[in-house]
């Protein structure tokens, strides 16, 4: 017998009203969680995962957003009918909310210990002393060490990690019955979203706390939910367990969804699914099922509203046609394999070169007039690889391991303090600018922010022929703009695009256009710095696949920056791990995935969660302890023994050099 | 704390030297000196020689490198000289009028300080509404209305409603303090109100943008009373850049009242500039333009503290 549930969303809507119109971001969205459940809502940006959360809360913005039609049932209560008072009441003390970014979520101007207790005092109108001590055992709970002290500080003496350690704090603090937690964990790093992912689901189980998880982590949701919700456009498509969701999920979208996310269990070679095409706009959706548009089983059928029914117990799916994909007669296409060929010329000499590369940023801290003091972060120490024509060179690591900075050294952005980077021989290093600028045409890169990088005030053809006309690739504005539109089609856009401005753009369509200007310098190398991180899933899946087959087209060579160890898996044929600048473990993408070496490289395998419930549950929780320490003072010997399960005394002592353990496979560990 | 302040006193000095530089020559490069208006002025003819022997005697004859080097040992000593108008020393000539200018700037600055910051909140909490709308009419009235204008309305409806007119004799504070506010709080009034609505609108657009900061957000997720939102969460976080506003537009009441002055009969230190402008007095003018290049970057220090003591973020940075 079921508990009845402690919360019940019952048929939500919910408006925004813009000066473009009405957006109609939740439309009759339904869920119960009960206590000690973990309910996971999944969905890309803009689908209304957040707001039909905030609306529970009631902190939808004002006046913009408003409920217009639903119940919101929470012990029995319609929260909506309540006063604003009675409200506040619940807030903080019956159901409190975490939020994704624990950088800001924090008032900067007062101390954390003021921040926690606040609750303490407002709803169990604890005196100082109660909610002093209930503090410091808030800290202890959520794994702060010295919490007398910590309580004094304020949000910016501690890391991202540690800051949303301190808001889990604060949703704990009067012991609610409901944690919303929308993408706790997406501003952090794979080792520390793995602590922070532990800790919840460990503290709500031991509280009997029921615990709604919004992500678009597809790992995250089957590592750690109990049911899920999948979501697109304004809807739930999907309901049902994470087995049922995972293993046979029956709707087009969540089916597409699984299949087009990069696995860490899955080896390079298969082409990624992907979702064409875009979701649609809330201002005026589509009539009938929201999805078809997108969907490759799209009927006439689908010309009508799909309703949420049951398909099995418990497993719910918005498709007409999903008895078809139960019963089986209705199959997605197997996956395409990447067309393989003689792509890498390994006997060749290497296109890149990189040789003892180290970066040193010299920091200066205000003392008085006279009493400055500096101190070098050791961005980059003593890095070596090759790359080979036509390969991809994954970079991955944390934040702060310096793979950026790498990518910048590479692109003379930053000149570096000591080490060589040849590119076809020639050090790029010791280049004056003027030699530069024959190598720069040669080596082009993607940014990882498709917002931010592309002027606003250019249209998005003069944004694509600017470096042709500075380098006189072209001899005239007409042939600009022909080839122009070359490149536009070329990543799959639309030579008319050429007339729009970035803001008319999608994320992934501003993507390929910074793809597009990359190409038309006609390179051979491009450095991608973590090209698709702020993109959705569906919109990831089509962006790699771009990146690959241009590659087969134009014979490119890619060092390819990100902290996605499964995206970085698919795309490269080597990778390089690195932590606090230094290189940890170099190896063939596949042998570093089935066989790795270096004990920070499993501890990063083990904290990236795979989208298969079944492997999740397999896998032991294992979540590497403690934080990344400041480049500024990086441990002695090996930068990885404060935090290496393996280490001893000698590896505070020796610094270990990569060694060549098997063929190819160079690991920086004097215990391996 | 106290190595900052040194620090900070210390980087004073560059600047100041800077402004002495360039007030000396600016003063010096446009032709006419004060013998001339001084003797001149009135039409009467005066020997060549009678001139020779004033400007001799003022020290305006000596090399321009000279009168710096005097000008440069005077300003190091604290030796501001005389007048060379009236003989009397400088010291004497400003601390009559800066004892009244500082007070009616002081008395604006409380006056606006009072006005602006509920207007201010009010107006972004009630974005939008005909309360927004009202206090933003109220402060757009406040930067149009000259202030020498509402001084002058104001003198005249005291007139009119009260059959009264403040005092013209300025009485110091501390000799009879009735006297001397109902004398200045008019003129701090007039002055008051533009400043007032300088900083209101900048309280306001600073509210509206801290509101939407994720912080209150967590705020009403956990609970709080909306007017500890607002009074513990946001405002603290939204007076910074309003203190910037509040100490420029002090700093600048220091030398800027001249027409307020003149309307309410008052013989501050504006008055004392213009006058010693238009009489080519270079010893006072130039002590009166260090004077208000102290106050500027005194106020910008105190603008710096206060800022310190608001976010720790920068408290912990400055060490």
């Amino acid at each position: 017998m079921l508990a009845p549930p402690l919360l019940s969303v019952e048929d939500l809507h919910v408006h925004f009203v813009t000066s473009r119109g009405v957006v109609r971001a939740v439309e009759g969205v339904s869920y119960e969680i009960r206590p000690g459940e973990v309910l996971a809502i999944v969905g890309e940006s803009g689908c209304g995962k957040s707001v039909s959360s905030l609306a529970v809360m009631r902190l939808l913005a004002k006046p913009a957003g408003r409920v217009v039609h639903g119940r919101i049932m929470f012990e029995g209560v319609n929260l909506l009918e309540l006063s604003d008072e009675e409200m506040r009441e619940r807030r903080g003390r019956d159901i409190s909310m975490i939020f994704q970014e624990p950088m800001t979520s924090l008032n900067p101007v007062l101390p954390i210990g003021l921040q926690i207790k606040e609750p303490l005092f407002i709803h169990l109108k604890m005196t100082e002393e109660q909610a002093q001590a209930r503090a410091v055992e808030l800290l202890k709970m959520v794994g702060i060490t010295d919490p007398e002290r910590r309580l004094d500080q304020y949000p910016h003496q501690f890391s991202g990690g540690m800051r949303q350690r301190v808001m889990i704090a604060i949703g704990l603090a009067c012991n609610p019955k409901l944690i919303i937690a929308d993408e706790p964990t997406t501003a952090l790093d794979v080792t520390i979203q793995a602590q922070i992912l532990e800790l919840m689901k460990e503290l709500s189980r031991k509280l009997n706390i029921a615990l709604i998880v919004i992500t678009h982590n597809l790992g995250v949701v089957a590592r750690y939910a109990d049911r899920v919700n999948v979501m697109y456009a304004a809807r739930v498509v999907e309901q049902g367990t994470a087995d049922q969701v995972f293993l046979a999920p029956r709707h087009p979208y969540a089916m597409g969804l699984m299949r087009s996310v990069p696995r860490l269990d899955q080896p390079r070679g298969l082409k990624l699914e992907t979702i064409e095409g875009l979701p649609p706009n809330l201002l005026d959706p589509p009539k009938g099922c929201r999805f078809a548009a997108r969907c490759a089983f799209k009927a006439e059928i689908c010309a009508q509203d799909p309703p949420l029914v049951e398909i099995e117990a418990g497993h719910f799916s918005a498709c007409l046609r999903a008895p078809e994909l139960a019963a089986g007669t209705l199959k997605p296409a197997p996956q395409a394999r990447v067309d393989a060929g003689v792509r890498i010329a390994k006997d060749a000499p290497p296109l890149l070169d990189v040789q003892g590369l180290k970066k040193f940023f010299t920091v200066t801290r205000k003392g008085g007039l006279f009493s400055n003091t500096t101190s070098q972060v050791r961005a980059v120490n003593d890095v070596s690889f090759k790359i080979a024509p036509g390969e991809t060179l994954g970079l991955v690591g944390e934040s702060g391991c310096g793979k950026t900075t790498i990518g910048r050294l590479v692109l003379r952005l930053e000149n570096p303090t000591e080490g060589a980077i040849k590119f076809k021989g020639e050090d790029i290093a010791a280049k004056s600018l003027n030699e530069l600028r024959d190598i720069r045409r040669k080596i082009q890169v993607i940014f990882q922010d498709p917002y931010s990088s592309l002027n606003p005030r250019m249209t998005i053809g003069q944004i694509i022929a600017e470096p042709l006309m500075v380098y006189k690739i072209v001899p005239n504005a007409k042939a600009a703009a022909e080839r122009v539109a070359e490149l536009l089609v070329q990543v799959g856009l639309f030579a008319y695009m050429a007339e729009r401005y970035p803001h008319e753009m999608s994320g992934g369509q501003r993507q390929r256009v910074g793809i597009a200007r990359a190409l038309a310098m006609e390179p051979e190398f491009i450095v991608c710095d973590e090209p698709v991180s702020a993109l959705d899933v569906s919109i990831q899946g089509q962006i790699i696949n771009l990146l690959e087959n241009l590659q087969h087209k134009l014979n490119l060579t890619y060092l390819f920056i990100a902290h996605d160890l499964a995206v970085v898996r698919h795309i490269s044929d080597r990778v390089v791990v690195m932590y606090l600048g230094r290189l940890m473990e170099m190896a063939d993408g596949d042998a570093l995935y089935a066989e790795p070496l270096h004990p920070y490289t499993k501890a990063l395998l083990d904290a990236a969660p795979v989208p298969d419930p079944s492997v999740e549950r397999a896998r032991a929780p294992r979540a590497l302890k403690g934080e990344t320490p400041s480049p500024l003072n990086p441990p002695s010997g090996c930068v990885f023994h404060t935090r290496c399960p393996l280490a001893d005394g000698d590896c505070k002592k020796i610094v270990p050099e990569p060694r060549e353990v098997k063929p190819g496979h160079f690991v920086a560990c004097i215990k391996v | 704390m106290l190595g900052y302040l040194a620090n900070r006193t210390l980087l004073m000095i560059p600047t100041l030297v800077g402004v002495a530089i360039l007030i000396f020559f600016m003063l010096r490069v446009v032709p006419g000196d004060i013998v001339e208006v001084k003797l001149r002025g009135d039409g009467g003819s005066v020997t060549q020689e009678t001139i020779e022997k004033e400007r001799a005697r003022l020290g305006l004859d000596q090399p321009m490198i000279v009168q710096f080097g005097q000008w440069m040992t005077g300003l190091a000593t604290l030796n501001l000289g005389n007048s060379m108008w009236t003989d009397r020393p400088v010291v004497e000539e400003i601390s009559l009028r800066l004892e009244l200018t500082l007070q009616v700037a002081l008395m604006a600055t409380v006056i606006a300080i009072l006005i602006a910051i509920p207007l201010g909140t009010l107006s972004a909490l009630f974005k939008d509404t005909w309360i927004d709308y009202t206090i933003r009419i109220v402060t757009i009235a406040g930067l149009a209305v000259p202030s020498f204008w509402l001084g002058m309305i104001i003198i005249l409806g005291l007139l009119y409603l009260f059959n009264w007119l403040p005092p013209i004799t300025y009485t110091p504070f501390y000799v009879d303090p009735v006297a001397n506010i109902s004398q200045l709080i008019w003129p701090a009034l007039a002055v008051g109100y533009r400043y007032s609505a300088v900083v209101a609108r900048m309280v306001r657009s600073s509210i509206v943008e801290v509101m939407k900061e994720d912080y209150i957000r967590t705020a009403r997720a956990k609970g709080v009373f909306e007017k500890l939102v607002v009074s513990r969460h946001a405002m603290r976080n939204a007076m910074l850049p309003a203190i910037t506003v509040i100490g420029l537009e002090f700093a600048f009441l220091i030398g800027g009242l001249v027409v307020t002055e003149q309307v309410f009969n008052l013989n501050g230190l504006g008055r004392l500039f213009v006058q010693a402008i238009s009489r080519n007095d270079f010893t006072l003018i130039q002590s009166i333009v260090m004077l208000i290049a102290v106050v500027f970057i005194v106020t910008n220090l105190v603008v710096d503290l206060l800022y310190a003591w608001l976010d720790p973020r920068i408290r912990y940075g400055s060490k």
